[in-house]
């Protein structure tokens, strides 16, 4: 089996993001691989496992985006491929899903392409079900588990109302959810091939595809409003006194 | 403006911010509501009664099921002959799919999670949040129609008028199913935190009740679940009394406490209750992030200095496994419960 986990990398959940002259300025935080795509590769992994096969991680960004490619490597990936394009600086979800359509038909003989249900920064979620769409394959998103079996994968989609079953034919597009299990830390060995790897970078021009247009534009960037809370503290003699107190309170402030 | 809102559903159980999207197109125009499903009557008829200009059904047998390509289809083919400037959806699993799939088959855009939307000449200006609330963007979409998931309880839900009623429009389905729909479970409870108005959270610290014993013969991890449980029954309380939903820190999902469709922060739901009760959670930045819409938030922790205290409108320095329960009781009391 041929499988590719997209990745993205993006600054790290403990960043202090801010609006700095409209542009989103993290500070010296590190940009790390996406949370969400640790578990794309873990997924693709357990598929190996399971299957045979190669994974091959993928990444659109700038030079240093090959530090999360490493990350993927060091997991267990077999190979890494980043797509670099001084074009690609502005991509909307759409432009990006349109790269990696190309960047996976260039591949070739793809059984499975596994996804994060969304990345950190932008957080729509959309790329995942777009990049099916454009190669018309089957979108089977935020797999809560993942069996293939006889040309076929059926997976547990995890959704509001709880756990749907879906299957299709090969080849299809996943997109995971955590439940798909624990990201698997990095190996010695594992880190030692990646520092080694040597990552191809591929330009528009080899994928065959000219710069998305971009459809859509952020026209205004802000911090969100600051919360005026100031906190009152409940205090009293037994938690009873104390919870009467701040039912009290609750209800005075007319939420429920 | 000519807006279509699809009104998404669950075995004809509609997701309320569908009616808070009718709300909203209501106030720029025509709306014109839009469902897929099959015996689609009953949601065709609360379309009317919330209000929209027409319903636009496509009801079949084959659409029983939601699935992504088919119902993405159906929703392209019928934008493409009716020209809508908007297309408005409730913020789910399935609406994300379908906003994203259409706007390939459109070649538009589409913008999720959107809490703000205003019409400025002819430009939609959709305002989002970004980096899980830690930043606001606003976007314009060069592309028509401009495709809008909004995010639930950012705009206010008309009221349903049994008065109002019409006939329905039936639109052609589209049947191109390329995945098959093998059943469900609800295993991991099922919970909409992004719909709630009011959330009961549970941090690590709910296996750590003192005073409680776990039976004999567990081990050491069994006995850790087992104390867990009995912690999050003490939050499910009170959730209950107030007829509102439970869910958990990063931390507690992790350590196997908890199904991760619970899980309230950054790397969870985002979720913008009018009361967010954090029990046991000392707020790291990721889960602040995630109740920042919250419109109050009471919290209790042993820890005085705990972060979760600076964005809480009242807070408890104490023993959760006294003060949960104490609250749900006097609730229970004032609430005539």
């Amino acid at each position: 089996m041929k499988i590719i986990a997209c990745i993205k990398q993006v600054p790290d959940t403990e960043a202090k993001v801010r609006a700095e002259g409209g542009k989103v300025s993290w500070g010296d935080a590190p940009l790390v691989i996406n949370p969400f795509d640790e578990y794309a590769v873990e997924g693709a992994l357990q598929q190996k496992e399971a299957q045979g096969g190669t994974v091959t991680a993928l990444c659109i960004g700038p030079e240093s985006a090959k530090e999360a490619l490493k990350h993927a490597l060091a997991m267990g990936a077999d190979d890494a491929i980043l797509v670099s394009d001084a074009a690609l600086e502005n991509l909307d979800t759409q432009g990006a899903a349109r790269v990696l359509a190309a960047a996976i038909q260039k591949i070739g003989g793809v059984d499975i392409v596994v996804f994060g249900r969304q990345t950190l920064d932008n957080g729509a979620g959309l790329t995942p079900a777009q990049t099916a769409r454009i190669l018309g394959w089957p979108m089977l998103g935020l797999a809560g588990q993942i069996k293939v079996q006889d040309g076929s994968v059926s997976v547990d989609r995890v959704i509001e109302e709880g756990r749907q079953a879906v299957s299709a034919k090969l080849p299809a597009v996943i997109s995971v959810v955590q439940s798909i299990g624990e990201p698997r830390y990095p190996s010695f060995m594992g880190i030692r091939k990646a520092s080694k790897a040597t990552i191809p970078v591929w330009s528009l021009s080899e994928l065959g595809v000219s710069a998305p247009e971009m459809i859509v534009k952020r026209t205004e960037l802000m911090s969100p409003p600051a919360r005026e809370t100031k906190v009152e503290m409940i205090t009293g003699d037994s938690p009873a006194e104390i919870a009467e107190k701040l039912v009290d309170k609750i209800l005075a402030e007319k939420v429920l | 403006m000519k807006t279509f809102v699809y009104i998404d559903h669950f075995k004809g159980e509609v997701q309320s911010a569908s009616w808070e999207a009718l709300g909203l197109a209501r106030t720029l125009g025509t709306a014109s509501a839009v469902i897929f499903g099959s015996g689609m009557d009953a949601v065709a008829k609360a379309a009317f009664e919330y209000g929209a200009d027409e319903v636009l059904v496509a009801d079949d047998a084959a659409l029983t099921d939601y699935r992504a390509e088919p119902y993405a289809s159906t929703l392209s083919a019928l934008a493409s002959s009716q020209s809508p400037d908007l297309i408005l959806f409730p913020t789910t699993a399935r609406t994300r799919e379908l906003a994203a799939m259409a706007a390939i088959d459109l070649n538009t855009g589409a913008l999720t999670d959107v809490n703000g939307l205003e019409v400025n000449g002819n430009e939609i200006v959709a305002t989002r949040p970004i980096y899980e609330g830690k930043l606001v963007e606003k976007t314009v979409c060069s592309g028509k129609p401009v495709l809008a998931t909004i995010r639930g309880r950012a705009f206010s839900k008309p009221e349903e008028d049994a008065s109002k009623s019409g006939t329905a429009t039936k639109v052609e389905a589209k049947l191109d199913a390329i995945t098959t729909v093998e059943g469900y479970s609800t295993s991991e409870s099922a919970v909409n935190l992004g719909n709630a108005g009011i959330i009961v959270s549970g941090g690590r610290g709910v296996s750590n009740n003192p005073s409680l014993q776990p039976p004999a013969g567990m081990d050491e991890k069994q006995a850790e679940m087992w104390r867990a449980q009995q912690g999050f029954a003490l939050i499910s309380d009170l959730a209950n009394v107030l007829g509102g939903a439970v869910g958990a820190s990063r931390a507690a999902v992790d350590a196997g406490y908890i199904p991760y469709a619970s899980q309230v922060g950054q790397t969870g739901k985002v979720v913008a209750p009018d009361l967010y009760i954090a029990c046991g959670i000392s707020g790291a930045i990721q889960h602040l992030a995630g109740i920042r819409a919250a419109k109050m938030v009471v919290a209790i922790n042993k820890d005085a200095d705990a972060p979760i205290f600076k964005v809480a409108r009242y807070g408890v320095v104490g023993d959760l496994f006294q003060i949960v329960p104490a609250l749900t009781e006097a609730f229970r009391k004032k609430l005539g419960k």
